[in-house]
């Protein structure tokens, strides 16, 4: 990747994580932790790699995301401001009354949200019948989704796995965020789904283990999943919490709001990191 | 008296989905594995192409359906009442009812006359837990007729459609005169004394209820509620101001079914009694269908009784 163009792409992910911090503590609730982890995927998903125009959210030909763990709504509300679709001064609004910024993603409200989602497991499912309908129609568009290492263990995630590769829906790609970490604790304690890539292969999927933060890897991952006949898992081992340092492998921050305090160290730690890319 | 022609609700909907088929491309038929029972088949058969087994995975099919509907697509995912609205249930309100989309849920076996396969196929609960979904329509169709121009209707309406078809053949009572609108009930016959407001297979039921009423000097008015939601308000209330008195009839539970509608129509509007006649709180069993209906009670005899009871109770 070009160093200039992946500078651009890291400051991104930088407004991004602002976004996150601000909508969140706006809201005095929300999920940072598991927002924080995915803000380079959707980075390079929404300003590299999908086929989508924030002026015509609903072409019915655009590549389709659909955020399968809804709770990290505020990072997929972080870059579709930053992407175009509506003005990052709305992320402040996040789960308020009157808000379009739901706490889980609306569809109907959104510009530029694809599914509501928020009920774990349901998302991939949805992902598969817009891949399938892609297929089925001719539209040829491709569609993504993300989901959480705590999320894969919902039992329709493995029934939309085992469809996928029967109907060999090529043209869907899903992320598993890969940071251990769910609600009540590590994803070892708590019931884990590892290992997660021989079980996506078990179900007929190509899989790429990659560093989720990692933007070669990231576009060298899905590069890749364009010349497989099979639907694709990216497992993408991240880090909950990533970019603000109180945050990052701390179960405690899946869904809490900073007080100001703490909002303050988290600003000051995510401007600094942006400051150093000018 | 010529003999009744009798078939069971399903075959409509499937026939129908196939003559869709011939004259529109757009949409997709889904299955989980109970095509040849839910009458899917028929279609999967005339348009292999255009129909997607989803195997026994009830939940993935209804949120794929959602992916699909979201696409700007349409959908129709089949399987049986107590799969499609029970085990998928949180599919249909959070992937397809919250975003309002184009889903057509077409239910079959439901009620006690899925007979034979007992309590845990024989659905009576579906039409309640569906009727909580905000922006869910609910058909329930009486006979061969009036399931087909349902099925038809269903393509034109805007967001979830949830339709629920037996697997019992009944009588078809309806000829290719009537007109079939969502949202609208319709007076079957004439009365002043108490009305009967029957859905699905009790419709033809009532029917019989009216003359064994008659003959008794009863004048009944009855009406054929197919749409459970958005109910009938008008007719209703109309019902309740001019009769003093309704009973409601439904192979259903009398918990959260079209007894519950009514009344809640009924204690807002124009307090009168209202009777509920169907599911009394309990599972089904094993039987034969037409016997398990005897059992149950849900015959022209027992709706009789219940009238009774209901001009009983007029002030």
């Amino acid at each position: 990747m070009e160093a200039t163009f992946k500078t651009q792409l890291e400051k991104i992910a930088c407004k991004v994580r602002i976004g996150i911090i601000e909508g969140v503590h706006a809201a005095k609730a929300g999920h940072p932790g598991g927002s924080l982890s995915i803000a380079e995927i959707l980075t390079y998903l929404y300003f590299k790699e999908m086929n989508i125009d924030p002026k015509n959210p609903k072409d019915p030909k655009r590549d389709r995301f659909v955020l399968s763990k809804g709770h990290a709504a505020p990072a997929l509300y972080a870059t579709l401001a930053e992407r175009g679709y509506f003005s990052p001064d709305e992320l402040l609004t996040l789960r308020q009354i009157g808000s379009r910024l739901q706490g889980h993603p609306d569809m109907k409200n959104i510009p530029g949200v694809d599914m509501s989602t928020g009920s774990l497991g349901q998302g991939i499912s949805t992902a598969v019948g817009m891949a399938l309908s892609s297929k089925h129609f001719g539209d040829n568009y491709n569609v993504y989704t993300i989901l959480g290492d705590g999320e894969i263990e919902e039992g329709q995630v493995w029934e939309a796995a085992m469809f996928a590769s029967n109907k060999k829906l090529s043209n869907l790609t899903a992320f598993i965020d890969l940071n251990n970490l769910q609600i009540d604790g590590t994803i070892d304690e708590v019931n884990s789904a590892k290992p997660v890539d021989k079980k996506f292969e078990a179900f007929g999927w190509h899989v790429i283990t990659i560093n989720g933060h990692d933007y070669d890897a990231i576009e060298a991952a899905l590069a890749e999943a364009k010349t497989v006949d099979k639907p694709v898992a990216i497992i993408a081992e991240t880090t909950k919490g990533k970019g603000v340092s109180y945050m990052e492998n701390a179960v405690n921050w899946h869904g809490a709001a900073p007080n100001d305090e703490l909002y303050a160290v988290a600003m000051e730690e995510l401007n600094a990191a942006l400051a150093a890319f000018n | 008296m010529a003999e009744v022609k009798t078939v069971a609700t399903r075959v409509g909907f499937g026939e129908t989905l196939v003559e869709l088929g011939n004259e529109r491309d757009d949409f997709i038929v889904m299955d989980a594995d109970l095509a040849a029972a839910t009458q899917t088949g028929k279609f999967k058969k005339a348009f292999p192409e255009r129909f997607y087994n989803c195997g026994i995975a009830e939940q993935n099919m209804v949120s794929i359906a959602a992916g699909i509907a979201a696409t700007g697509k349409k959908v129709v995912v089949s399987s049986f009442a107590m799969f499609a609205a029970g085990r998928a249930f949180e599919q249909v309100r959070n992937s397809v009812g919250y975003p309002h989309l184009n889903v057509i849920i077409g239910a079959t076996h439901a009620g006690i006359s899925v007979g034979e396969d007992g309590a845990t196929h024989q659905c009576n609960e579906d039409i309640a837990i569906m009727r909580t979904i905000p922006g869910m329509t609910i058909i329930n169709p009486a006979d061969d007729t009036e399931a087909r121009l349902a099925v038809r209707a269903a393509f034109e309406c805007d967001g979830p459609v949830y339709m629920r078809f037996g697997r019992l053949a009944v009588p078809v009572v309806f000829d290719e005169t009537y007109k079939f609108q969502i949202g609208k009930g319709v007076e079957l016959r004439e009365g002043s004394d108490v009305t009967i407001i029957a859905t699905g297979l009790m419709v033809k039921e009532a029917l019989e209820a009216y003359e064994l009423l008659k003959a008794e000097g009863i004048n009944a008015r009855i009406i054929n509620m197919a749409t459970i939601k958005p109910i009938d308000r008008d007719i209703i209330i109309k019902a309740a101001k001019e009769t003093g008195a309704i009973v409601t009839a439904e192979e259903h539970s009398v918990i959260g079914g079209l007894g519950s509608a009514v009344s809640e129509v009924v204690c807002e509007t124009v307090p009168v009694p209202v009777v509920k006649l169907g599911v009394y709180d309990q599972f089904g069993h094993s039987g034969p269908a037409v016997k398990l209906l005897d059992e149950f009670g849900l015959r022209a005899i027992n709706i009789v009784e219940k009238a009774k009871e209901a001009i009983a109770l007029k002030k």
